[in-house]
């Protein structure tokens, strides 16, 4: 049988990434790409709904997405540190959104032939989705890293800084999905003109089992805040 | 022309877009609005089918245009007045479409249900599209949306005056989907006919995806009034700031209106501020009775003889207030506006530097 | 900066019809005006097919040609199916 966990940290990826795509509403760098944004938040958000629903009933304690996105604290959240870092610089969401598509894609390609029933038919209407949002990141990623100087600047940054972060993805059962990921990511990183960081050294981890950086719980605060504040309320 | 489409302190805004300006159906008792939407699309097409008598003056030609209710299309010939018009009216429209982004958005990231939060940013999402939608409409009378964006971030065109007030409390997202939409799409409607093609298109377009916001404003109300008590009273308070800042949205009282008689003559207006303001006012009546919330005026009544509901105007003078400049929120949406456009910057210049490289290096591809 | 190209968007509604004029966009190039195109006029799968194409690439007909352009079609009404009496009881035609 699947573990409650494991899908509860797929969906809380999803979920952590949705509410950070989602801080974007009115105020990316151009109207259309304001509303591309939405659409791949929206994507998210719909697959951290159907998966949290369904780590809801594999746990078998009629916890609904709703309690299980509202009313745990930042050390039950299973989610990798990549998705709940800050994102103020346009370089650094296309960054992430890339490191995270680049993995998503081929998980969901492996959990959709996988023999959970459920898990599968989550993961086929997800890959699309994560195909798209690996296109969406890659086009962006090419055009800041052989655009300007200062674009080439911010997204050689944005990759140094998140790069550490990836180890992380590849911990446990998936960890072979690495070389098709480097291969995907490598390839973007050539066509945009960028150096592909090395690895070894820092290696931060930890999400998996609750924890988390410091800028988790200040996401949570936000997401959750009115949700706690009437206690046992429908919306 | 920028300086022609720019808006004077008093000229517009307040019989603008989210007031007023274009067309009207002829009879919309006992449709639904989305009926009329549609019944203004069959429209659209049936005039033109319609022979226009032989003109072969330019003005002549475009007066038969108008006068059959065809479109009046972006390579015709038409009276400089009634371009300028245009551009400022949609341009405005626009505007509003992209800084009404703000007021509900502020909520997206706090949404207390996650069905609530999808909603909530498909439906602000959809407004940034209303506002593409619009500037490409405007682009087709010959201004260039970066123009109008610099009206806008200067200050010289103005948006509606509804988004200068703050959301407050969640039930704030229901009350604007409710009220500011519901009163919107009142003005809106009959937009969907005005003589402008593109405009016209656009805004069935629009009128066609807006009416899931309302209904979902409609949803958000009714849960939270059938609620708890803290529910309650948060959806009624929503309710009672919301109220007459929507009633304003139809802009100065008919006597105080500008552009009116030039408008009708053009068929872009053919109700007038205070009949819309009345349609809506009888509308919500009934629908607040179905949320078993209240509505903020103690003189709201039935009136058999005019057989139309009584009901305390809008403070006219915080209207034109709120029109100068001086709402609680107007520096805030500006600045916001400003700071995300020069924030993204560097991602444009880098997207077209990058198009020019390419540009050099494929000359003939894609 | 100058202002980024306009590109006309056309899409195809279903399989079967032909592409369609919606409206037009903002992109700095061809790959990105696709997927604006893609974002802004079919997110409630308005198509299955999309074309954008450089606004500036259009070349159009003028209203003061309409005449010489338009009205020689207006006596061939050959082109026009109904144009023909169809026999009774044929069908598929």
């Amino acid at each position: 049988m699947t573990d409650f966990e494991y899908v509860l940290g797929l969906g809380d990826d999803a979920l952590v990434a949705a509410q950070r795509l989602a801080q974007w509403a009115a105020r990316a760098p151009e109207m259309e790409e304001d509303i591309a944004l939405a659409n791949i938040a929206l994507d998210q958000l719909g697959t951290a709904r159907l998966l949290l629903t369904y780590a809801g009933e594999l746990e078998g304690a009629d916890r609904t997405e709703d309690d299980l996105a509202y009313l745990r604290d930042d050390r039950d959240f299973h989610n990798c540190l990549l998705v709940e870092l800050p994102e103020q610089d346009f370089a650094v969401t296309m960054a992430k959104l890339l490191f995270l598509s680049a993995y998503q894609k081929p998980l969901y390609d492996r959990l959709a032939d996988s023999g959970d029933e459920r898990l599968s038919a989550i993961a086929a209407k997800a890959r699309k989705e994560s195909a798209y949002h690996l296109d969406h990141a890659s086009l962006w990623t090419v055009r800041l890293g052989d655009g300007t100087d200062e674009s080439h600047r911010r997204m050689q940054d944005a990759v140094d800084r998140l790069w550490p972060y990836t180890h992380e993805l590849f911990e446990g059962e998936h960890a072979d999905l690495r070389a098709q990921w480097l291969a995907t990511v490598e390839a973007v990183l050539a066509d945009a003109t960028l150096t592909r960081p090395a690895d070894g050294g820092w290696t931060p981890g930890g999400g998996r089992q609750g924890l988390h950086t410091e800028h988790l719980s200040y996401l949570l605060a936000e997401m959750q805040v009115v949700h706690r504040a009437h206690p046992g309320a429908r919306w | 022309m920028l300086q022609d489409i720019a808006c004077g302190e008093a000229s517009c805004n307040t019989d603008g877009v989210y007031g007023n300006d274009f067309g009207a159906p002829d009879d919309p008792a006992g449709q639904s609005l989305l009926d009329q939407v549609e019944a203004a699309e069959r429209e659209l097409r049936s005039a033109a089918e319609r022979r226009l008598a032989g003109d072969d003056h330019l003005q002549g030609y475009f007066e038969a245009i108008i006068e059959a209710d065809q479109k009046v299309e972006p390579r015709d010939w038409m009276p400089d007045d009634y371009r300028r018009s245009l551009v400022r009216q949609i341009a405005q429209h626009a505007h509003s479409e992209i800084i009404g982004m703000q007021p509900e958005g502020n909520w997206i990231t706090r949404a207390p249900s996650l069905k609530r939060k999808a909603i909530l940013l498909a439906k602000v999402q959809d407004e940034a599209g209303h506002g593409l939608y619009l500037y490409a409409a405007a682009e087709t009378l010959g201004v260039s949306r970066d123009e109008l964006v610099e009206l806008l971030l200067s200050g010289r065109q103005k948006y509606s005056s509804i988004f200068n007030y703050p959301t407050l409390t969640w039930a704030d997202v229901g009350a604007i989907g409710w009220l500011v939409d519901g009163a919107a799409i009142v003005n809106q409607v009959p937009l969907c006919r005005c003589s402008y093609g593109p405009y016209a298109r656009a805004m069935i377009r629009i009128c066609k995806e807006e009416s899931f916001h309302q209904r979902q404003g409609f949803e958000i109300l009714h849960t939270l009034a059938h609620g708890t008590p803290a529910q309650r009273e948060m959806a009624q308070d929503a309710v009672n700031r919301w109220w007459y800042p929507s009633l304003a949205m139809f802009g100065p009282p008919d006597s105080d209106s500008t552009h009116s008689e030039r408008s009708m003559a053009w068929k872009i207006k053919r109700f007038s501020n205070d009949e819309l303001r009345q349609r809506f006012v009888d509308m919500c009546v009934q629908q607040a009775s179905v949320l078993t919330l209240s509505l903020p005026d103690p003189d709201l009544r039935w009136n058999a003889e005019r057989e139309h509901y009584d009901f305390t105007q809008p403070d006219f003078d915080e209207l034109m207030q709120v029109v100068k400049g001086n709402g609680p929120c107007n520096r805030q949406r500006i600045e916001h506006r400003r700071r995300a456009h020069s924030e993204g910057a560097w991602v444009r210049e880098a997207a077209a530097a990058y198009a020019a490289k390419r540009a050099v290096r494929e000359p003939a591809g894609v | 900066m100058s202002d980024t190209p306009l590109w006309e968007v056309f899409v195809r509604p279903r399989r079967g019809l032909a592409h369609t004029h919606v409206g037009s966009l903002h992109a700095p190039d061809a790959e990105l005006a696709l997927r604006n195109a893609r974002d802004l006029y079919t997110r409630r799968q308005e198509g299955v097919s999309i074309w954008v194409v450089p606004s500036a690439a259009i070349v159009a007909s003028s209203p003061d040609e309409k005449d010489a352009f338009f009205d020689p079609a207006a006596d061939k009404v050959y082109r026009h199916p109904t144009f023909y009496d169809v026999p009774e009881g044929a069908g598929h035609l």
